[in-house]
């Protein structure tokens, strides 16, 4: 009975693993053929094997500079989120405030404004403050969804903490950023890490706002792989190759914090 | 229950500026647009609700408000069964786990204008792995030609995209469940599907709660992929309401209407969001309250 329920989970996750990896193959297999290869045939293996795409992408300051600016905005965002959200998620979790249960909600209403809404009004803000294509800008612009996210994450860590344990703090003269720093944060690392995957997801692979922010000295390479769309056709094989590469920086992100998503957590308040 | 502190305040105050920088000055200036028009950045005239009224009796509006209701309510229905099947599946540690979770993790990361370009190859039928196996089948499969097919497609690509978000998200609430409450299941001599609707399921109503209004919103401003994938067509088949309102902001450069659809489209989902989280959380309590009569 337990050999047949594990037989079949075993071949239900391989099964889905099948179709989430075949798209990604797809992709790898032809960032390593040529456009030609691409276009005239269907072939399971490149033929002609080449890492000229691959080549020209780091050859290219255009190009691999565009990996560079999405990795600084993103760092920044992800520091901005965790570093505003980790105090209210603990008022939240910790405390009973007027309009409390109101500005939660309110936080999450502004994940779902659309991007398309905010286009036009984040472009007149920030040419009004002289930011316009600076990581700042895109790193701020991404807020509206991140933050709201951070704190629905990491107040739920937090939560699950014992409130006895801030009150023998107190009680043991500690201060309120000393017991922050010193015993809290360490308790809630995990929440800390997966809050961070998820801010470093959705901002790294946000195109709308990132391309409207930027033009040339704080290009994403979201926007810079556009570029592979032109007048003679679609550069298939390198944008293959470039798209190969933007699943890198995440994976290493997700094998560092794989260990906390894997000791779980369960939220309080929702 | 919490002690009463109005000082708690203060640590909010952080994501409030935060929030209200990014968020509600930008929804200000829409809804400044929105009761006027703009006929040049000089020449404004002052509207009131005449962008609302004509947007609302948009024919083009409610059936692209119909098409993306219903493409939500699909995504829902398929990812989060599968999303809670696939954390229930996956193992639970060791070396399998942590290479599941990161495979599994993969299409999350790909930018949202590679996930459109990847499938447009994938699905055609001369060059791509899906359309080239769907054709061996002897399916007459075309994204392009067929609206049915468009649909199915974007779907599909969606639920390849996200259920990975509704899987990782329910792993980790599995993960957080005691060994005790198993071993009293075991002891109780419970079947596998009581485990699962009295231990499991209870334990994941939070992060199946973030789950769903994640996925429901998310979806519900789906833009990128679609428009990548079949520009939303066939005829417009698959446009959805982010690309219709850009089309109207962008495209014809209607400032006052595309702001006052803007500010509806924020309306419609903030009530949908607004009604699936009472729902949830009314389900949730009544289970609690079952619970404790048993």
């Amino acid at each position: 009975m337990n050999e047949a329920r594990f037989r079949w989970r075993t071949l239900f996750l391989l099964g889905y693993l099948l179709f989430a990896l075949l798209p990604i193959y797809w992709m790898v297999n032809m960032s390593f053929k040529t456009n030609q290869e691409i276009l005239a045939s269907f072939t399971l293996l490149p033929q002609q094997f080449t890492l000229a795409n691959y080549a020209t992408i780091f050859t290219d300051a255009s190009w691999y500079s565009g990996y560079i600016n999405s990795l600084i905005y993103v760092a920044i965002n992800m520091v901005i989120s965790i570093a505003v959200a980790l105090p209210a998620a603990y008022a939240f979790s910790r405390y009973s405030f007027i309009g409390d249960k109101h500005v939660f909600f309110w936080l999450l209403t502004n994940r779902m404004t659309p991007p398309a809404v905010f286009l036009l009004p984040f472009f007149q803000l920030y040419t009004t403050l002289g930011l316009m294509d600076t990581h700042i800008a895109v790193a701020l612009a991404h807020l509206v969804f991140n933050v709201p996210l951070a704190v629905w994450i990491l107040e739920g860590f937090m939560s699950g903490i014992p409130r006895e344990i801030d009150e023998t703090a107190y009680i043991d003269g500690y201060s309120f950023p000393r017991f922050f720093f010193t015993i809290f944060l360490p308790l809630i690392k995990s929440g800390v890490g997966v809050a961070a995957f998820f801010c470093f997801m959705f901002s790294w692979v946000e195109l709308l706002l990132a391309r409207t922010l930027t033009s040339v000295d704080a290009k994403p390479i979201v926007s810079v792989m556009t570029r592979t769309v032109s007048a003679s056709g679609m550069d298939w094989a390198v944008l293959a190759a470039a798209g190969t590469l933007t699943i890198l920086p995440g994976a290493v992100v997700i094998w560092f914090v794989r260990h906390y998503i894997a000791k779980g957590f369960a939220m309080g308040r929702v | 229950m919490k002690p009463i502190n109005q000082k708690a305040w203060w640590l909010v105050l952080p994501v409030f500026i935060c929030v209200a920088f990014s968020a509600v000055l930008p929804l200000m200036t829409v809804v400044n647009y929105s009761v006027q028009d703009i006929i040049s950045p000089d020449r404004r005239v002052f509207v009131g609700t005449e962008w609302f009224a004509a947007v609302m009796r948009d024919e083009e509006l409610h059936s692209a408000l119909w098409r993306q209701l219903s493409f939500s309510l699909a995504v829902l229905a398929v990812e989060i069964p599968l999303g809670i099947a696939l954390a229930l599946s996956m193992p639970a540690r060791g070396w399998q786990a942590s290479l599941v979770l990161v495979l599994v993790a993969l299409s999350l990361l790909i930018p949202w204008n590679v996930v459109g370009t990847i499938w447009q190859i994938y699905g055609r039928a001369d060059i791509g792995l899906l359309g080239a196996a769907l054709a061996w089948l002897g399916v007459d499969y075309s994204y392009t030609g067929d609206a049915t097919h468009a649909w199915i497609t974007v779907l599909a690509m969606d639920v390849w995209h996200w259920t990975p978000l509704v899987a990782l998200l329910c792993y980790a609430g599995l993960r957080s469940i005691p060994d005790a409450y198993y071993q009293a299941a075991r002891i109780d001599g419970a079947r596998r599907f009581a485990v699962f609707r009295y231990i499991q399921l209870p334990k994941l109503r939070g992060v199946l709660m973030i789950a769903v209004l994640l996925r429901f919103m998310d979806s519900f401003m789906i833009y990128t992929e679609p428009f990548v994938l079949t520009g939303g067509g066939p005829g417009n088949a698959t446009t959805f309401l982010s690309q219709y309102l850009t089309q109207k902001a962008v495209g014809q450069f209607d400032l006052g209407p595309a702001a006052a659809f803007s500010l509806i489209y924020f309306l419609i989902i903030l009530l949908l969001c607004f009604i699936l989280y009472n729902w949830m959380q009314r389900v949730g309590t009544a289970d609690r309250e079952g619970a404790g009569h048993e």
